[in-house]
């Protein structure tokens, strides 16, 4: 799924990368712990989570994620943005739900891909 | 090539810096031409460590050594030690305090991380005198 229709189906504010937003992503994760995302991801290019501090761009970056999606309206700092924006990372915000983003975009044929270490 | 070193400072006071310099491994294994997925180890296994030394031990210091057949990865701290490692080393054992799960952190993934993303991982700690760990990924 292209990243600008992750933003139209969750009707979501893109922070920055929006000129990254024609790459494709294959699968998405979604949590708040980023423990959980580092044990965890394989080769999930999207991050749906609603805490917001730089640590969460820092462990996409380990992870070699596309995107981020803050969801329940939670808004980066500057200083968050601009750390993703310097890794490459598309970020944007939305006032969805974690549970309704997840459900809008699996239904729309993003899935959650294959887990590591599972 | 004997072997390159990096090393860094890991400051215990502020948690928004922790993983700055797991981020700046990545990228130089990167300019080194390492794989993806030996990068993502590695940096993964970094992260955690320098996670940990924020959350638990006031900061420390971290050595990245890059041999031509594998990467070492050593963090030393003077923090309190780990009194029982084999439950440290237990997924979902966690002693960090809730404001730091309130920051995605302390949910007992961060030893079994590491541990998972490398091909060794030895600890040595002592209680009252500080924790120095040492990974290994082989390329």
């Amino acid at each position: 799924m292209q990243i600008k229709k992750i933003a139209e189906l969750l009707n979501a504010e893109i922070l920055c990368g929006a000129d990254r937003v024609d790459s494709v992503a294959n699968s998405a994760f979604a949590c708040d712990m980023m423990s959980d995302v580092l044990a965890f991801v394989r080769d999930q290019g999207v991050l749906l989570t609603g805490l917001c501090n730089p640590q969460v761009v820092r462990t996409a970056v380990m992870m070699d994620m596309k995107c981020i999606v803050f969801v329940r309206g939670k808004r980066p700092t500057e200083e968050v943005v601009r750390l993703a924006d310097e890794s490459g990372i598309v970020v944007m915000a939305t006032e969805e739900r974690m549970y309704a983003s997840c459900g809008v975009l699996y239904a729309n044929g993003l899935p959650g891909g294959e887990i590591a270490n599972g | 090539m004997d072997k390159v070193n990096f090393h860094f400072e890991i400051d215990g006071e502020n948690f928004t810096s922790a993983g700055e310099a797991s981020v700046r491994i990545k990228k130089m294994l990167r300019e080194m031409g390492f794989t993806p997925e030996i990068i993502r180890r590695v940096s993964v296994a970094m992260y955690e460590g320098e996670i940990n030394m924020v959350i638990h031990a006031n900061g420390g210091e971290a050595d990245v050594n890059v041999f031509c057949d594998r990467i070492e990865i050593i963090l030393a701290d003077r923090g309190p030690g780990i009194p029982n490692i084999d439950l440290a080393m237990q997924e979902g054992y966690s002693t960090a305090p809730d404001n730091i799960r309130s920051l995605g952190f302390g949910a007992g993934m961060g030893l079994p991380n590491m541990k998972r993303y490398t091909d060794d991982m030895k600890i040595e700690s002592e209680v009252g005198k500080g924790t120095t760990i040492v990974m290994t990924v082989n390329v």
